[in-house]
């Protein structure tokens, strides 16, 4: 079996499950944001639930339209927050919160061997500890929230290898962005997606996060890295609680194989209206853009501001664009401003938010206008995704997107950085 | 049985086409409904009868795990969406919210917007009433019939919790 496939088996009870068999299996984490929990709510009502199989596994997170972007968004978590309470339920909001992304991995809420649903689609982000993370609607949130257990059907796995020491300035968003380039939206529907190879061992945990927050971007239904002594390293201080780490029995338990030599791989972007419409760097540096987005569940970790600072240091951002920076989480806030990163962006004349979805789902600060365009270390470059359906969206690394913030066009890191 | 007007649509509609998120506050299938569609083809919420059909290609509803994406294309009348695929969690909402799907490539490649077809749910027959074609859509799986027999997850759910109730002890 699969990696996957272990996960579900244990979960389903079972000695072993079969590609395509439909499974119940029990859940360790159900979360849900201020997006999506009010009609898991209304549902947990309708169904006349007395309570949530085990509160401290339902986890509400306030990110999308918080801090309240208007009157309905009040209305919205100010119920939410009363049926956390009622409840008893994890309500995360303004103390010490964050996107859900960030904030449940950083918080050891997820840990290797786990299964896990969330009312958004980028729940396959956890899947970079070696659980298996899916995104699922507001009512099978709300059944996962009753039972403790969910319906699903066992993926095939995808493994993908990447072969090669990868580039400076080249991360796990730049592999994650070619490989949706090369398979499109729908390369790997209903599939797991498996990371691995050398260019995967190297890579950061932040950046297994950010391949795994976009296998959905693929159609995939969760993106996987087996967990290693990074990922023991990452989970060590987080949690004390046991896990079990699962690996893949053989390369003949895939569906299929893809091999990347990425060892010369260049940035990628994502131009619009798709992120699987993809280009290299040098293709797109003569786009010009309004306004830079540096943040998201995608790439808001230390890292990619680390990334982004490293850029900006002792430049300024051209005069025309906005250039918004958004750490995922207060965690990664106090961690930005203590190592200096928040002053560098504050001088460089960029913006910084509180942790917040914000921009990246057209909410609130960083709205696009008709005609304008924008550089963004987001996930989804949708027709009116940010902001104006006559705006457009590139989908870029943290780095390229701090060199652009400078130039006031799609530009490589290398441009702009003394070496 | 469902019978009504095609409007055709391309590959990888995504739930931003369908309901922008800046209606996610929006809980009202009619006030969504309005804004169906409405980044791609704004005049879709006025143009769109009830009982209509949407025909799709590849990878319909892909993106987001917003619920109100298939609330919104029952809430603009529209009857069912033919598609050659279709995205994993678009699938579970509209099961999950009564949205009859249809996977179906030859109907797809057989169908112009205008086109009237007949659906009948319970063997998977669409027929093209305008040119006088019949095709068999792929059928659910046992599992997923098995739900929406029992009347949907919520109510499969509703059942069982009864019956727990009922147990002594």
């Amino acid at each position: 079996m699969t990696l996957a496939e272990k996960i579900l088996s244990a979960h389903a009870g079972r000695e072993s499950v079969k590609v395509g068999e439909f499974v119940n299996v029990k859940v360790d984490m159900v979360m849900a944001s201020d997006l999506t929990a009010h009609i898991a709510a209304d549902q947990f009502e309708r169904m006349g639930a007395k309570r949530p199989f085990d509160p401290k596994k339902v986890v509400f997170v306030m990110d999308h339209f918080f801090p309240n972007k208007d009157v309905a968004a009040a209305e919205q978590i100010k119920r939410l927050r009363e049926f956390s309470k009622k409840h008893g339920l994890l309500f995360v909001e303004a103390v010490d919160g964050g996107i859900e992304h960030v904030y449940l991995p950083e918080k050891g809420l997820v840990l290797p061997g786990d299964v896990v649903v969330g009312a958004d689609s980028h729940t396959c982000t956890y899947g970079a500890l070696g659980a298996f993370a899916t995104g699922m609607g507001s009512t099978d949130i709300a059944v996962a929230m009753v039972t403790g257990e969910i319906w699903m059907k066992v993926p095939p796995t995808i493994k993908f290898n990447y072969r090669g020491k990868l580039p400076p300035w080249v991360t796990g968003k730049d592999l994650i962005l070619y490989t949706i380039g090369r398979i499109t939206v729908d390369g790997a529907l209903y599939a797991a997606m498996e990371f691995t190879g050398e260019a995967i061992e190297e890579l950061s945990m932040d950046g297994r996060f950010t391949m795994a927050n976009m296998a959905v971007e693929a159609g995939a239904k969760t993106g996987i890295v087996a967990a290693d002594d990074k990922t023991k390293a990452y989970v060590a201080g987080r949690s004390t609680k046991p896990y079990r780490v699962y690996t893949t029995d053989s390369e003949s338990d895939y569906a299929s194989i893809v091999d990347y030599d990425v060892s010369k791989l260049e940035p990628q972007v994502a131009v619009p209206h798709s992120p699987d419409n993809v280009r290299s760097i040098s293709e797109v540096s003569d786009v010009q853009v309004d306004q830079v987005v540096i943040g998201s569940c995608t790439n808001g970790r230390m890292e990619d501001f680390e990334h982004a600072a490293r850029v900006l240091s002792g430049k300024r951002v051209h005069p025309d664009i906005r250039c918004i920076v958004i750490p995922g989480s207060q965690e990664v806030y106090l961690a930005a401003l203590q190592a200096g990163l928040l002053e560098v962006f504050a001088r460089a004349g960029a913006i910084v938010g509180p942790p917040t979805c914000g921009p990246c789902v057209g909410g609130h600060m960083g709205i696009l206008a008709a005609g304008e365009r924008c550089a963004s270390t987001t996930n989804r470059n949708f027709i009116g995704r940010m902001g104006s359906p006559r705006s457009e969206i590139y989908l870029v690394n943290p780095a390229v997107a701090a060199a652009s913030a400078i130039t006031g066009r799609l530009t490589d890191p290398r441009e702009v950085v003394d070496r | 049985m469902i019978r009504g007007k095609v409007h055709k649509f391309g590959k990888n509609i995504d739930t931003d086409a369908i309901i922008a998120s800046k209606y996610a506050n929006l809980s009202d299938p009619l006030e969504l409904g309005k804004h169906c569609m409405e980044n791609i083809d704004p005049d879709f919420g006025k143009r769109v009868e009830k009982g209509d059909i949407i025909v799709a290609t590849t990878n319909f509803g892909c993106g987001s795990s917003r619920e109100i994406a298939p609330m919104t294309i029952k809430g603009a009348g529209v009857a069912a969406v033919v598609a050659k695929s279709f995205a994993r969690i678009f699938f579970r909402n509209a099961i999950n919210t009564g949205l009859p799907l249809l996977e179906c490539t030859e109907v797809v490649d057989a169908t112009d917007p205008g086109d009237i077809l007949e659906i009948d749910l319970s063997t998977g027959t669409v027929r093209n009433v305008t040119k006088n074609l019949t095709f068999s859509a792929v059928p659910y799986p046992e599992f997923v019939t098995e739900l929406i027999t029992a009347g949907g997850l919520v109510e499969s759910v509703m059942k069982k919790m009864g019956r727990e109730d009922k147990s002594p002890g």
